[in-house]
């Protein structure tokens, strides 16, 4: 089969709604994209830890430290599941890990801005979680097997995360007028980043006709931010917040909240490793794997103890 | 095996997820030894009740056949309806078959 046969193939299967396979025929741009994405994925889940571990010892209760922790080791977790999905293209997840440390692959910028006070951990799960519900949802409906179930194992996973988030929100706009005030400082800042998430608008998006006939991804980005902005600022109404911007309208023909262009100035500079946290995400992630290395040299001696003793009585 | 980059060896994961029911694919993880694939599978995969026995094999150890040589590797069973039951024409009237 020349490779056109086999692209018609490809394709033709992808548009009957079938999943591709790991060791399946697959165009190389479609593989390249893919692993691009999920570990970007991947490596997002994992430096999403670090901006909720800075409120773990601080956490306003057991209860609330409990979830905390949950969280964030789901999160960890749902890494683990895209470092794994990514390694059904052969890399090695060293590999993923060393090209996140010297910057090669990137994460969501989001994680790039700090978590100032306690309302911000609410902000966070209910805001940042809440939009990759949106994005991971259509990402379960990809093409490529192991990334969809990868997506629908996470989806099942992160409900959790996003009502905690609105819980700690309800509860603060619910108490003191110090407390609502920082419940809507929190969202201020965590608005516009949130929004951010979703990439640039469709028309700028270089991937996107390839991607959407590949189905590596399913919808655009500008429709799946809309469907975000649609359900969280009636979410934010319900609890008193206020969408911190002066052009939010309700649309009643499309139905749809319109909202204000996105500083793409502040999302591009955040990107290239301006963002205020940039910095200490990646030094924080460098200084925890190599004071790590001496458990990895532990467990590697201790399997070579094993094999050993296994041989000599053998 | 021995510096600060070396990734353990992958092991696929396997889920029972009730008494009965077949052991599932859920995904891999690394891991130097049995004891500690099945560990991490259990922290990574189970954290919800999601499984009541897990198996870890290691990836290296499974082999498989690829969506190219599906239709040529399945031909044998493709021709044989006569192993189904609807295959059978029965009397009209016949009852419990």
């Amino acid at each position: 089969m020349t490779d056109e046969q086999k692209l018609a193939k490809f394709e033709a299967r992808i548009l009957a709604g079938e999943k591709i396979e790991p060791k399946d025929w697959m165009p190389e741009a479609y593989s390249k994209t893919l692993l691009r994405q999920m570990s970007q994925h991947a490596h997002s889940e994992v430096i999403g830890m670090q901006p909720e571990s800075n409120w773990v010892l601080r956490a306003p209760s057991l209860r609330a430290k409990k979830i905390l922790l949950a969280k964030i080791q789901d999160e960890g977790g749902h890494g683990l599941y895209l470092y794994s999905a990514a390694e059904t293209f052969g890399i090695d997840r060293a590999e993923m890990i060393e090209q996140l440390q010297t910057g090669k692959a990137k994460y969501s910028s989001v994680f790039n801005y700090p978590t100032l006070n306690w309302a911000d951990i609410g902000a966070i799960g209910w805001l940042v979680d809440g939009a990759a519900i949106v994005n991971q949802t259509m990402l379960a409906k990809c093409s490529y097997g192991p990334y969809s179930r990868a997506m629908i194992r996470i989806c099942k996973e992160e409900g959790f995360h996003q009502r905690q988030g609105y819980e700690i929100m309800a509860k603060m706009m619910t108490g003191t007028a110090a407390q609502k005030e920082m419940a809507q400082d929190a969202m201020n800042r965590w608005w516009w980043p949130a929004l951010m998430m979703f990439g640039p608008h469709d028309a700028e998006s270089v991937h996107t006709s390839e991607s959407m006939r590949w189905k590596i991804k399913v919808e655009s980005n500008d429709k799946l931010r809309q469907r975000f902005v649609n359900r969280t600022v009636e979410q934010a109404h319900h609890i008193g917040l206020t969408v911190p911007d002066a052009n939010l309208k309700y649309n009643k023909e499309t139905m749809n909240w319109e909202f204000s262009e996105i500083n793409w100035d502040e999302f591009w500079a955040v990107v290239k490793g301006n963002g205020p946290c940039n910095h200490q995400r990646m030094a924080h992630h460098i200084k925890y794997h190599n004071e790590g290395a001496w458990v990895r040299e532990a467990a590697i001696a201790y399997e070579n103890k094993l094999q050993q003793k296994q041989k000599t009585t053998v | 095996m021995s510096n600060n980059n070396s990734q353990f060896p992958q092991w696929e994961v396997f889920i029972q997820e009730k008494s009965g029911s077949a052991f599932e694919h859920a995904g891999s993880v690394h891991a130097t030894d049995k004891k500690m694939a099945l560990q991490n599978a259990r922290d990574i995969y189970t954290r919800r009740n999601e499984g009541r026995a897990l198996w870890v094999v290691m990836t290296d150890n499974i082999a498989s056949t690829t969506r190219d040589d599906e239709e040529e590797f399945f031909d044998p069973s493709e021709d044989k309806i006569y192993r189904t039951p609807n295959f059978y024409k029965m009397p009209a009237g016949t009852t419990n078959l």
